[in-house]
């Protein structure tokens, strides 16, 4: 799970202990190519698209797929960054914040907009999501792309283009960023916790 | 905000600030969209507790909760059963009992919203946000003064802000009616919090009667501290406070103390003019001054919308422990 994911599941004091390596740098680097590559054939080139990273963990991924699209479609596609904090549908449940503005460079009106998020999981911060976009214009679509599907859908959303369908158990966590994934759970850290956390050392 | 309640600029602390700074800057983006509205706030009530006049504190409040989502009740002193013989505590009470999240009261005495939370805790445990209590504190205003001078510097003159301490090394003149002033008390507290070097200007009349422990200079020399200052923020005469004769003659604190167009040429290049409204052309500032470039007195009112939705989403919505 990234960062956002995870700084809005994890106990207070809960760090991150990846299991298995699922997917390495490399992994990580072809599927953003081949989800590029399918971004354009399903838009039939670049025009009208504007690639929007979900706050924090897709901002990367909308900016990575932007570096391969734009140099294949020979004009640069805007990206920008989208944080749904005051649209999530669990505030007052457990303490939202959000991490940076909102960064839209460009009219949203009859644009193609493909969201990049690292992990879908329940469906609910892409719903926040569709929801905020409709007060920023009138995409004329709006395409989802995601690094891991693990499943676990609260409701009716279906990704585009998918890194990894990765099946997982519900108390599972899914690291996602450009140096790989990692899937692993959280731990308690508390005071008497012993040594570091052992981010990114078990793998298989 | 370690509390439910924001009564004045120590309940924040420095994080507390810079937080509320932090989310109004997300408010700005919220602001400029087609639709500036976001539904954080959905299912809450605020009510505008107003016994004293405001335009824009009230107006400022109103539009930032609806901004959020949230409702909206008004209650106006002058209007309401407080004028049949009703007290503060059962009108206070009798708006609770009807469901409200969040009463944003100004009144003219200090210490009311510090006893409306008090009355609150004990019955259903509503927040309180003061909106100005007396000359006590009004710390929205100070809040959206820090957040007006640290994107104004950063628009003018590209300086970053450094998180927290914003207005580290800065120099600011408050110049008027301080004794009176809640604006003056509450940004005190939240400018030193930030780091700022600040110099009260006023006749010895209008400053308070002891600042002992004030982390400020006094100085009654207006010509002298204009070149000097990041910051001049201006105040009106609150004659509505006046109880004695402070001044000789309006004309007089304007020749001494006001913002004449001949003094605005003694400010510095990277000087702005500040001012909590409502302004009095002619008497505290001149009016080509308040209308030049210098002054940035719109900038702090549409700034305060945005610094109230930050403020409001901190206690109603966050669930986040934040502040001293």
């Amino acid at each position: 799970m990234g960062q956002r994911e995870r700084a809005l599941v994890s106990p207070p004091g809960g760090a991150f202990r990846g299991r298995v390596v699922v997917m390495d740098v490399g992994d990580v680097q072809r599927a953003l190519w081949r989800i590029a590559h399918e971004v354009l054939e399903h838009n039939r080139g670049a025009g009208e698209l504007v690639l929007v990273g979900l706050q924090t963990g897709g901002v990367w991924i909308a900016k990575a797929l932007a570096e391969v699209i734009g140099p294949v479609a020979g004009a640069p596609v805007p990206v920008g960054s989208l944080d749904v904090a005051y649209y999530r549908d669990d505030i007052g449940l457990r303490p939202v914040l959000p991490v940076a503005a909102t960064e839209i460079p460009v009219d949203l009106d009859g644009a193609m907009v493909v969201l990049c998020d690292d992990v879908l999981f329940t469906g609910r911060t892409v719903r926040a999501a569709l929801n905020a976009l409709c007060d920023l214009g009138r995409p004329a679509a709006v395409q989802l792309a995601v690094m891991v599907d693990r499943g676990h859908r609260e409701l009716p959303i279906r990704p585009d283009f998918v890194g990894k369908n990765l099946p997982t158990r519900r108390g599972e966590m899914v690291d996602v960023s450009p140096d790989g994934v990692m899937l692993g759970e959280m731990v308690e850290t508390g005071p008497a916790a012993e040594g570091p956390a052992a981010e990114w050392q078990v793998g298989e | 905000m370690s509390g439910r309640h924001l009564l004045g600029i120590t309940d924040l602390g420095v994080d507390g600030i810079d937080e509320v700074m932090r989310l109004a800057d997300t408010f700005v983006e919220v602001g400029r969209r087609p639709i500036p509205r976001v539904p954080a706030l959905r299912g809450k009530t605020v009510v505008s507790t107003f016994f004293e006049d405001s335009t824009r504190t009230r107006l400022s409040f109103e539009a930032a909760a609806k901004r959020l989502s949230a409702d909206v009740m008004t209650f106006t002193g002058s209007s309401s059963s407080l004028n049949k013989g009703e007290s503060l505590r059962d009108t206070v009470l009798t708006i609770a009992a009807m469901g409200a999240d969040a009463f944003v009261v100004r009144h003219g005495c200090a210490g009311v919203p510090a006893q409306v939370a008090g009355w609150l805790d004990q019955a259903g445990g509503a927040s309180v946000l003061n909106a100005g209590d007396g000359a006590h504190e009004h710390p929205t205003q100070a809040l959206l003064d820090c957040f007006t001078i640290s994107r104004e510097r950063e628009a003018r003159f590209g300086a970053r802000p450094a998180r927290p301490g914003v207005l580290r090394g800065l120099r600011v003149a408050i110049v008027g009616d301080i004794r009176h002033s809640r604006v003056a008390r509450s940004n005190v507290l939240a400018f030193s919090a930030l780091g700022a070097e600040i110099s009260l200007v006023a006749p010895a009349t209008l400053l308070p009667p002891s600042l002992a422990g004030w982390p400020v200079e006094v100085s009654h020399d207006i010509d002298a501290l204009l070149p000097k200052c990041d910051v001049v923020y201006l105040l009106r005469l609150q004659n509505e406070r006046m109880t004695e004769q402070f001044l000789p003659t309006l004309r007089e604190y304007t020749a001494t103390y006001g913002l004449t167009a001949e003094r605005a040429r003694l400010l510095g290049p990277s000087t702005i003019v500040m001012h909590p409204g409502p302004i009095r052309r002619g008497i505290e500032i001149a009016a080509e001054v308040a209308d030049s470039p210098v002054s940035v007195i719109t900038t702090q009112v549409a700034n305060g919308v945005a610094v109230r939705m930050a403020v409001l989403y901190l206690l109603l919505g966050s669930g986040a422990p934040i502040g001293a």
